[in-house]
C-alpha cells in the first residue's frame, strides 16, 4: 500500500485560538525565522525607547548650561576626568558635555524629524496618488508630470533648495524657532513621490473592480471610496516604503544638520553632534565623532534591515 | 548475446519528486512510470498542477529548486540520467532531449536576433563553422515553414507573430536532432486557427526524423490527433495509460471516463455532457488511498484506505481498484 | 525613431524652462538684489537708477525672457558674496566636480555590476550573503560618516592620504586637472570611495534584483533547454536583458553623483561647485543657487538623453518596426 498521508497540515476542525494563529502566520514566521531582522527589531527598539526616555536616564541635560563643567571637557570614554574624577562612559565635548546624554538628546531629535517627515510624505503621497489614480484626466497628468520631474532630482538637493529659499524669506530672529518645522516640510516634501505612485497604481487596479462599481453605483461618495476601499488595499507597499523612508529620513535629516544647514544648534541631532565633533578628530579626541557616528549607523541600519525584510515578507515573488 | 528487447528510449521508474517547505514536504510526483519508444509520441493530460509539466521538467534536468527527484529513476536507452552532473547534462539537453515551452512569445531572447539563437544552439552541440551553422539555421528555418528564411534569420522575435514564433522554438529544438522532444503545453498560447498547423507540423517533423515526443497538454483534442499513447494524469500520479484509441475510446479510469465524457463529439447521439463533480485536491491535502476517491462515482471501501498500483484494464492499465481480480471476482459472483 | 527625439528634446526643454522658472524665482523675489548690490549707503536715487539699469522694472515675463536669454549664454550676474561674475565662479570649480563625479561615477557602476551578477549568479553563496548584508550597511551609512571614517582612519591613523584639498593640479586650457599629479590622484582617493560607495551599493542591489527576475524567465530556461553553457545563458541572454532597466536607473544614479558631491566636497573641503553651492545656500548668494540650479539640471537632462539614445542602441524592440505579419 502507497497510500499514506502527505504532509500533516495543519486542517484543525476548531477555530485555532489568536496566538496560534499569529504563530502560523506567515508574516510573524519569516520574521522569527531571520535572525537578523530580530537583531534589528531589538536594535531599534532599544534606540527609540533610549530617545523616548532620554530626560529619565541620560546623567545630565547636556543644553543645560548650568550641568556643563568645562574643567571635565575632552574626558576620554570610561577614564577618570584629570581634576574631577567622574567617569563618562563615552567620554565628554569641548565643553565637559556627556556625549552620551547628548546621543540620547540627539536620537530625540533625529527620530523626531524622521518621523514627522515621514508622515507628512506619506500623507501628501498618499492623497495626492489616490486622487491622481481615481480621478485621472489632467489632474493625473499634472501629478505625475510634477512626480517625474521630482524624482529625476535627488532629495538632498530639494531639501537644500527649499532650505535656501527658507533662509532667504524668513527673517533671521525667527529663522532658528521654526528651522526644525522647515526640515520636517522639505525632507517630507523631498519623498512623497514614491507614495504617489506606489498608491496610484493600486488605485487605478481598484478602481475598475466589481466592488467598487458597486459602491460607486449605489452612490457612495468618492472620499469614503478611497478610504474605505482602496486604500487598505495598498497599506502593504506603503507600510515598507515609509520604513525604508524612515531610514532615508534619517539619513537625510544627519546630512543636512551636517552641512549645517539642519536643525539649530540648540538642538543637536546626531548629524549636528558629528558636524561639531568632525573638528576634534585631527585632535586626537575621536569619540565626540565616533559615537554619534555609530549610533546614527545602528539605527538606520536597522530600520533598513526592517524595511528590508518586509518588503520580503510582503512579497512572496521575491523569494 | 544481445539482449532481445533493447531498452526503450526513455523510461521513467517510480518518479518522485518533493518540494520541502516549512509546514512539511509536498509530493507533487508519486510513483509515476512510463516508457516512451523511439519515434513515439506520447500525450500526457491532466488538469492544471496534476503534474504533468513537473515531470518533464524532471527529465529535461530543469526542475526548479527547492523541487528534486526523491525517488526512482529516469533512464535514457537505459542509462540513468538524473543524477548527472550539471556538465554532463547540458550534453543531453538540447542535442539528445530538446523541450518547447507554452508561450513562444517569451520563450525567445527579445534582444537576440532568431539567427544569433540559432546559431547559438547549433555551434553548441554540433561540430560545425559559424557559416555550416548559418546554413543549417536557414534549412531549419525553411522546414519549419519560415518564408523567405534567409532574410528572417536576421529578424529579432519581436518581428514575427505568435505561431511563427512558435515554429522558430521548434527549429531551436530540432537544432541538433534531438531524440525525444518534450512539448509543454505547446499550443495553448496560440490561437486556435495557429494551433492545428503548429500541431500538424510538429507531427510531420517528428515521424520524418524519427523524433519521439512526450506532448503535455489539457487538450484531449490535441491528444486524440496526435499520440500513438496517452498517459493520464491526475494529482501527481498516473491514472491511465494505454494506446490513444483505446484511451479515448474505452477509458477505464473512472477519471479517464469522467475526463472523455467532457469533451463534445460531433454525430454522438445528443447525450448531456458528463462533468467531474469537486476539484482536484490540493497537493497538501491528496486524500489516503486513491487520490481520486472523494470525487469518483464507482467509489468503494478499498478506494479511500489503500492506494491502488496500475493494473491492466481491457487495453489500457489503470490505476484502479475496479480492475483488481479480486474486485472483479467479487463483481462476478 | 527621430519622431522619439524630437519629442525628448522637447520635454527636455521643457524641464529646463521649469527650473529656469525656479531659478529666476528665487533670483528675483528673494531678498532684494539690490540690496545686495549696492551698500547701505546708496541713496534712494542711485537704486533707482540700478533697479532701472538691471530692468527690474520691466514686466515680469520680459524679465524672465532675459532671464533665460542670459542663462542660455553662461550668464547669471554677480555673486553676492564674492562679487564676481558667477559663470567666472563656476567654470573655476566645475573641473574639480567633474572629475571627482566621473572616477566615481564610472567606479561604482564598474564594480556595481559585477558584484551584482555575481550575487545574483551565486545566490545563496556565503560570500554572495557577504556581500548583500554589507550593502545594506551601505545604503544605511550616511555619505559624510564614509568620508569621516575614512579621514580617520587613513589620514590621521595611518596618515597615508591627504584630509582635504585636491592636491596639485595641472591646467589644459581652461581646465585644471588633478589627474596628472600625485598628489592629486592621492587626494582624489577617498573623496571617490565616499561618493562611489551609495551608488555602488544601488546599482548592485539593482543589478541583483533585476538579474534574478531575468533568471526566473522563460526565454532563460528555453535558453538552459537547448543545452547553452552556464556563460552564455548567463552572460549573453540574461545580463543584457538585465542591463536594459539597469540602464535608467544608474543614468538617473549618475546625475546623482554630481548632487552627491555636495556632502562629500564638505567633507573632504573639495574645491568644486557643491561646496561652492553649500555655502551659496548658507550666505543666500542667490545667484550662484540659481546657477548651480541650471547647471545640475542641464547635466541630467543631458544624461537622460544619452540614456534614450542607448535605449535604442542596446533594444531591437526600439529600433526596428515589427514587420511581416501572418503565421
Amino acid at each position: 500500500m502507497n497510500g499514506k498521508p502527505i504532509v500533516s497540515a495543519s486542517s484543525g476542525i476548531k477555530t485555532p485560538s489568536l496566538f496560534a494563529r499569529i504563530a502560523d502566520n506567515d508574516l510573524f514566521y519569516s520574521f522569527i525565522r531571520s535572525p537578523l531582522t530580530v537583531a534589528a527589531a531589538v536594535v531599534t527598539l532599544v534606540i527609540f525607547a533610549a530617545a523616548l526616555c532620554a530626560p529619565l536616564i541620560s546623567p545630565q541635560n547636556p543644553f543645560d548650561p548650568a550641568t556643563l563643567n568645562l574643567m571635565e571637557g575632552f574626558t576620554p570614554p570610561m577614564a577618570p576626568n584629570a581634576f574631577t574624577g567622574n567617569v563618562f562612559w563615552l567620554g565628554t565635548d569641548a565643553q565637559g558635555r556627556d556625549i552620551f546624554s547628548a546621543i540620547l538628546y540627539g536620537s530625540r531629535v533625529s527620530l523626531l524629524v524622521g518621523f514627522a517627515a515621514v508622515g507628512f510624505a506619506a500623507v501628501l503621497g498618499i492623497t495626492l496618488g489616490l486622487v491622481s489614480g481615481y480621478v485621472g484626466g489632467w489632474v493625473d497628468s499634472l501629478i505625475m508630470r510634477i512626480a517625474d520631474v521630482q524624482l529625476s532630482f535627488p532629495a538632498i538637493l530639494i531639501a537644500l533648495l527649499i532650505f535656501g529659499v527658507f533662509k532667504g524669506i524668513v527673517p533671521p530672529s525667527v529663522q532658528d524657532k521654526v528651522a526644525i518645522y522647515v526640515l520636517i516640510a522639505a525632507i517630507g516634501l523631498s519623498d512623497w513621490v514614491q507614495y504617489a505612485r506606489t498608491v496610484r497604481s493600486s488605485t487605478l487596479a481598484e478602481k475598475n473592480k466589481e466592488y467598487v462599481q458597486a459602491a460607486r453605483v449605489i452612490g457612495v461618495p468618492a472620499p469614503v471610496i478611497l478610504l474605505r476601499h482602496i486604500l487598505p488595499n495598498v497599506m502593504g507597499p506603503v507600510l515598507v516604503i515609509a520604513t525604508i523612508g524612515l531610514a532615508l529620513a534619517i539619513i537625510l535629516e544627519s546630512t543636512l544638520s551636517f552641512l549645517g544647514v539642519g536643525v539649530p544648534p540648540t538642538q543637536p541631532s546626531l548629524g549636528t553632534l558629528i558636524r561639531v565633533g568632525q573638528d576634534f578628530l585631527f585632535s586626537g579626541e575621536w569619540w565626540i565623532v565616533l559615537f554619534p557616528g555609530l549610533t546614527l549607523l545602528a539605527l538606520a541600519l536597522a530600520v533598513n534591515l526592517l524595511g528590508d525584510w518586509l518588503r520580503d515578507a510582503l512579497n512572496p515573488k521575491l523569494r | 548475446m544481445s539482449d532481445p528487447t533493447p531498452p526503450p528510449l526513455l523510461s521513467v521508474r517510480n518518479l518522485r519528486i518533493e518540494f520541502p517547505t516549512r509546514r512539511g514536504t509536498l509530493v507533487a510526483i508519486d510513483d509515476v512510470s512510463f516508457d516512451i519508444a523511439r519515434g513515439e509520441v506520447l500525450g500526457v493530460v491532466g488538469e492544471s498542477g496534476a503534474g504533468k509539466s513537473l515531470t518533464g521538467a524532471a527529465i529535461i534536468g530543469l526542475l526548479e529548486p527547492p523541487g528534486r527527484i526523491a525517488a526512482g529513476e529516469i533512464l535514457l536507452h537505459g542509462d540513468p540520467i538524473h543524477r548527472l552532473r550539471p556538465d554532463q547534462m547540458r550534453h543531453i539537453r538540447g542535442r539528445r532531449i530538446a523541450m518547447i515551452f507554452q508561450d513562444p512569445l517569451t520563450s525567445l531572447n527579445p534582444l537576440l536576433t532568431i539567427g544569433q539563437q540559432l546559431g547559438e544552439t547549433i555551434l553548441t552541440h554540433l561540430d560545425v563553422d559559424e557559416d555550416g551553422a548559418r546554413k543549417r539555421a536557414i534549412a531549419l528555418l525553411d522546414e519549419v515553414g519560415i518564408p523567405a528564411p534567409a532574410e528572417r534569420i536576421d529578424h529579432y522575435p519581436h518581428q514575427f507573430s505568435g505561431g511563427m514564433r512558435q515554429r522558430v522554438v521548434i527549429a531551436l529544438a530540432l537544432c541538433a536532432q534531438p531524440e525525444l522532444i518534450i512539448a509543454d503545453e505547446p499550443t495553448t498560447a496560440l490561437d486556435v486557427s495557429v494551433q492545428a498547423q503548429i500541431i500538424t507540423l510538429l507531427k510531420r517533423l517528428c515521424r520524418e526524423h524519427d523524433t519521439a515526443v512526450m506532448l503535455v497538454t489539457h487538450d484531449m483534442g490535441v491528444i486524440a490527433e496526435t499520440a500513438d499513447r496517452v498517459a493520464v494524469m491526475y494529482a501527481g500520479r498516473l491514472a491511465e495509460i494505454g494506446p490513444v484509441r483505446a484511451v479515448v475510446q474505452t477509458p477505464h479510469h473512472p477519471y479517464t471516463r469522467g475526463l472523455m465524457g467532457s469533451i463534445p463529439v460531433l454525430g454522438a447521439d445528443i447525450r448531456r455532457l458528463v462533468q467531474i463533480d469537486g476539484a482536484m485536491p490540493r497537493l497538501n491535502a491528496i486524500p489516503p488511498g486513491c487520490a481520486f476517491n472523494p470525487r469518483c462515482g464507482a467509489v468503494f471501501e478499498r478506494c479511500r484506505s489503500d492506494r491502488p498500483d496500475l493494473l491492466p484494464a481491457g487495453a489500457t492499465r489503470a490505476a484502479c481498484w475496479l480492475f483488481d481480480a479480486g474486485h472483479a471476482s467479487e463483481q462476478t459472483r | 525613431m527621430l519622431a522619439f527625439i524630437i519629442r525628448r528634446l522637447l520635454q527636455s526643454v521643457l524641464v529646463m524652462l521649469t527650473v529656469a522658472l525656479v531659478a529666476f524665482g528665487l533670483f528675483r523675489y528673494i531678498g532684494d538684489p539690490i540690496n545686495n548690490m549696492v551698500g547701505q549707503e546708496a541713496t534712494l536715487v542711485e537704486r533707482e537708477q540700478l533697479r532701472a539699469q538691471l530692468g527690474l522694472n520691466d514686466p515680469v515675463p520680459v524679465q524672465f525672457a532675459r532671464f533665460v536669454a542670459n542663462a542660455a549664454q553662461g550668464q547669471f550676474g554677480m555673486s553676492y558674496r564674492m562679487a564676481r561674475p558667477v559663470a567666472d565662479v563656476i567654470f573655476e570649480r566645475l573641473p574639480a566636480t567633474l572629475e571627482l563625479a566621473l572616477i566615481s561615477g564610472i567606479g561604482a557602476l564598474v564594480v556595481g555590476i559585477a558584484l551584482g551578477v555575481y550575487t545574483a549568479l551565486r545566490r545563496d553563496g556565503w560570500l554572495s550573503q557577504i556581500i548583500m548584508s554589507l550593502s545594506l550597511i551601505g545604503v544605511s551609512l550616511p555619505t559624510f560618516l564614509i568620508g569621516i571614517l575614512l579621514i580617520y582612519v587613513f589620514a590621521v591613523q595611518l596618515q597615508v592620504l591627504p584630509a582635504f584639498g585636491r592636491g596639485e593640479v595641472v591646467r589644459l586650457g581652461w581646465w585644471s586637472t588633478g589627474l596628472l599629479t600625485e598628489s592629486g590622484l592621492k587626494s582624489l582617493i577617498m573623496p571617490a570611495i565616499t561618493l562611489g560607495l551609495y551608488q555602488l551599493t544601488l546599482i548592485m542591489r539593482l543589478v541583483r534584483a533585476e538579474m534574478l527576475e531575468v533568471l526566473r524567465t522563460d526565454y532563460i530556461k528555453f535558453a538552459r533547454a537547448r543545452g547553452l553553457s552556464d556563460r552564455s545563458v548567463h552572460f549573453r541572454h540574461a545580463l543584457k536583458n538585465t542591463l536594459l532597466p539597469v540602464i535608467t536607473i544608474t543614468g538617473l544614479q549618475i546625475g546623482s553623483i554630481i548632487a552627491f558631491a555636495i556632502i562629500t566636497e564638505t567633507v573632504f573641503q573639495w574645491p568644486g561647485v557643491g561646496l561652492l553651492f553649500i555655502t551659496a545656500v548658507q550666505f543666500v548668494d542667490v545667484p550662484v543657487m540659481a546657477a548651480y540650479l541650471v547647471l545640475i539640471a542641464l547635466i541630467f537632462v543631458v544624461i537622460n538623453l544619452i540614456v534614450d539614445l542607448l535605449y535604442f542602441a542596446v533594444d531591437p524592440r526600439l529600433r526596428v518596426k515589427r514587420s511581416g505579419r501572418g503565421s
